[in-house]
């Protein structure tokens, strides 16, 4: 393997900053959203007393656990020491922070005091894992800037390996913290098993590796480095891997469901008669989301072409937000068994009258300031990539050799 | 400057000791309608006393709401007005509601009852265990309310809560009582009139206001109050008792 | 540092109006002195409020005098029709203070600005 030189990033200056006034309209209009909603109040979102949480969630849920995957690159550099993922360490430390700091601000922005965030820091419950996440994002932050300074600064190159293993150690904790979340809601059918902090980690292997790798193509392309077949091939057939074990662990989550007499009626409500929750079950998440994307990657023919590769990670991504939605408002829309053995026949409140499913219609400032995240993280990498050398000059086979992992 | 402050409030401190002992009596000024009444507490709630209720669903006649009003008119929950141009559908999903109705039937024996629904004031409240700033608590005499001042709104209590308890406030109010704040972007639910307690009353505003006599509230922790005699009595249960949150709520006739 | 400048404009003010920028026809226009000396109030007001929020809430104890419906109750004109204006519309008690000092009052996002009674008839 011969020595890796970096690079800022190279694109003519008016491509680079129509690239950011692009992000600039997203982010401004998910600004103005967002300014909409705290100041009206709630109401003008799709959000209710039933469904508390709602696409800014999803969103903040999707950007927080693909951060940590994204990480997952630089770790098997370091911590499984294979030297071919060691040269897209940098990119994969930065992605994994501008994503982090995208979903983090989608979640505090959508607070219904967000102006209080310093309460957040300063009271804390120690019992809530909500707190504990607080702290697990602000050290992952942490962590990871010191992990690519050590990549980064000949000085520090000797506690990189150590850095590394921090680095991956805290980032299996934090996406076992946001899966804990739902762990913790006992009494909602849809969330408490055990095997959510699991799969939200496979989870977030996947969609971290989508992002990385259209993120990889794009900058390289535009750049016009070259990045050898044989490196993208073990990428991708990552990415395939990823994908099958979420694909195995759905599987799991939902027979031991329905195992459990309990389950029954939410794993029918998803799986059967849950109407655009259902179609977005199958559909969105298992056949677009992970079917098709594993026919592309694994596909002899399909599987070795850069395009493809483009499309099954758009698709592993699209699927990922489905699978997010179905989780986080699939969850909440059932209604909860306050009553078991008997069936609600009226209520004042929004109880699931004889068993019917709650009202969730997302508003269009909620998935403004989605957006608006997604676009504060693409713009810390594209800023990042530009005034810094996170990326390598080329990922050429010769110069990576992909072969002697 | 900061040592003045430091001085003033250490001062404050010990008048208000002194106030509990209800000797200090500002100039003219404690006019305070309501507070300065002999029943006004002047100590700390102490967990010698937990407040609960029991619901007699027998009694609960079909189609009755009288409790609802009355805790939405006590708690200032009517004062509030849809926002201009929302849609009443949406809006009635959105409007807090601290007590429902419900009317439940058995799956198998087709037996219906009619009750009240509202926050169980749990021994072991999962609102307070998720809540990140502590602003979801239970107070030391067992009732579980919201510290409006450092909840950041973030609903993971309405997420945790079994019962459905909690509202958030989805709009700006411009229109509160004193003795119930509210404003946009917190999280309230039922508090047992805590307002009431504090100012030496026995009863709760859904109990004044049942005809019925469906409600009995008091303390469970004294054998003698009359929701501990009517527990003895009567056979009841708790909702989702596999939960063990141990609530202060108490069903009879479900 | 806001309240240090809170502290010195309102003592400038004060030294000039001879002691009253209570409104005239509240209940405190009557009064010699707030619950604490005016000097005191002046610069502790905040303190005081924020300190008994917490003891009523968390415990419970109402009856003390730094109470934030006090201060309302007391401080709340009415206009000829005889109905409360609040406290803090313009020109009134708390707005007159806060708009002049720049600094914002947050109480009444959430509180009644006008006393309602504790029934709130
Ligand atoms: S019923 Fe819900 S809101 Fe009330 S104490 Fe229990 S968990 Fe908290
Ligand atoms: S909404 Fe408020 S009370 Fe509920 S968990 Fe969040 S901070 Fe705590």
């Amino acid at each position: 393997m011969k020595k890796i030189h970096y690079r800022e990033w190279g694109i003519e200056s008016l491509r680079y900053w129509g690239l950011l006034a692009v992000l600039g309209v997203f982010l401004a209009i998910g600004g103005l959203a967002t300014l909409y909603m705290e100041h009206e109040g709630h109401w003008v979102t799709g959000m209710n007393n039933q469904i508390v949480w709602g696409v800014p969630h999803v969103f903040a849920i999707f950007l927080i656990a693909a951060a940590s995957g994204a990480l997952n690159i630089a770790a098997f550099g370091s911590v499984f020491g294979k030297k071919v993922y060691r040269s897209l360490g940098r990119l994969s430390g930065l992605l994994a922070m501008a994503l982090l700091v995208g979903g983090l601000l989608v979640l505090v922005l959508d607070l219904g005091q967000p102006g209080r965030l310093i309460v957040a820091m300063t009271t804390y419950n120690i019992k809530s894992i909500f707190s504990w996440n607080i702290y697990l994002y602000v050290g992952f932050l942490a962590i990871v800037a010191i992990y690519l300074f050590t990549m980064m600064e000949r000085k520090a190159n000797k506690y990189y390996p150590a850095a590394g293993l921090v680095a991956f150690v805290w980032r299996l904790v934090l996406t076992t913290g946001t899966g804990s979340i739902f762990g913790f809601l006992v009494a909602r059918q849809g969330y408490g098993a055990a095997i959510m902090a699991p799969m939200f980690i496979i989870m977030s292997f996947a969609y971290g590796m989508a992002i990385y790798l259209l993120v990889l193509l794009f900058t390289f392309k535009l750049d016009d480095r070259p990045i050898g077949d044989g490196l993208l091939m073990r990428l991708k057939n990552l990415l395939g891997i990823f994908v099958a074990a979420v694909f195995y662990f759905v599987m799991i989550y939902h027979l031991s469901n329905l195992y459990g007499t309990e389950n029954h009626e939410y794993e029918a409500f998803i799986l059967r008669d849950g109407g655009i929750y259902t179609t977005l079950f199958w559909v969105g998440w298992v056949f677009l989301g992970m079917v098709l994307p594993m026919g592309i990657l694994f596909h002899p023919g399909s599987g070795r072409s850069r395009g493809a590769i483009v499309v099954a990670s758009i698709l592993v991504i699209l699927g990922g937000f489905t699978a997010m939605y179905v989780i986080v408002v699939g969850g909440q829309v059932f209604p909860m068994a306050i009553f078991p053995g008997k069936v609600i026949v009226e209520s004042g409140f929004y109880d699931g009258v004889n068993g019917q499913v709650l009202y969730y219609a997302p508003s269009l400032p909620e998935f403004l300031l989605g957006l608006g995240g997604v676009a504060v993280a693409l713009t810390a990498t594209f800023v990042g990539v530009r005034v810094l050398k996170f990326l390598p000059e080329s990922l050429a086979d010769e110069v990576v050799d992909p072969h002697h992992g | 400057m900061s040592q003045d402050i430091d001085q003033e409030r250490r001062q404050f401190v010990s008048v208000a000791g002194l106030a509990a002992a209800a000797t200090v009596v500002a100039p003219g000024a404690f006019l305070l309608d309501g507070s300065a009444e002999a029943g006004s507490r002047r100590e700390p709630a102490v967990d010698k006393v937990r407040y609960g209720m029991f619901i007699d669903t027998t009694k609960c006649a079909d189609g009755c709401t009288e409790c609802v009003t009355a805790c939405e008119k006590e708690n200032g929950i009517d004062l509030l007005r849809m926002p201009e141009g929302a849609d009443p559908e949406e809006w009635d999903r959105q409007r807090p509601r601290w007590m429902r109705t419900v009317k439940v039937k058995d799956r198998l024996t087709g037996r219906v009852s009619n009750l009240p629904m509202m926050c169980q004031h749990c021994e072991h409240p999962p609102c307070v265990d998720v809540c990140p700033t502590g602003a979801s608590f239970r107070r030391a005499d067992g009732i579980v309310m919201v510290d409006r001042h450092i909840c950041i709104g973030c609903r993971y209590c309405m997420m945790a809560c079994p019962y459905k308890a909690r509202s958030f406030i989805h709009e700006n109010v411009d229109q509160q009582l004193s003795i119930a704040p509210r404003g946009k972007g917190c999280v309230e639910s039922c508090n047992f009139c805590v307002h009431r307690r504090d100012n030496g009353e026995n009863t709760t505003a859904c109990q004044d206001a049942c005809s019925h006599g469906a409600i009995v509230f008091g303390d469970l922790n004294d054998s003698n109050s009359e929701v501990s005699k009517v527990l003895r009595e009567k056979d009841n249960t708790q909702l989702r008792a596999d939960l063990k949150l141990n609530t202060s709520v108490r069903y009879c006739g479900i | 540092m806001l309240t240090g400048a809170l502290v010195l404009v309102l003592g400038a003010n004060a030294a000039e109006h001879s002691n009253r920028s209570v409104v005239k026809g509240s209940k405190a226009y009557e009064l010699d002195s707030c619950v604490e000396p005016t000097s005191v109030m002046r610069k502790l007001h905040p303190t005081f409020i924020k300190h008994q929020r917490d003891i009523t809430v968390h415990h419970g104890i109402r009856g003390d005098k730094h109470s934030l419906s006090g201060c309302v109750d007391c401080h709340a004109t009415k206009d000829a029709q005889g109905r409360y204006t609040p406290v803090n519309a313009p020109g009134q008690f708390c707005e007159s203070c806060h708009e002049y000092a720049g600094v914002e009052i947050p109480c009444f996002t959430c509180h009644a600005t006008t006393p309602t009674g504790r029934k709130g008839e």
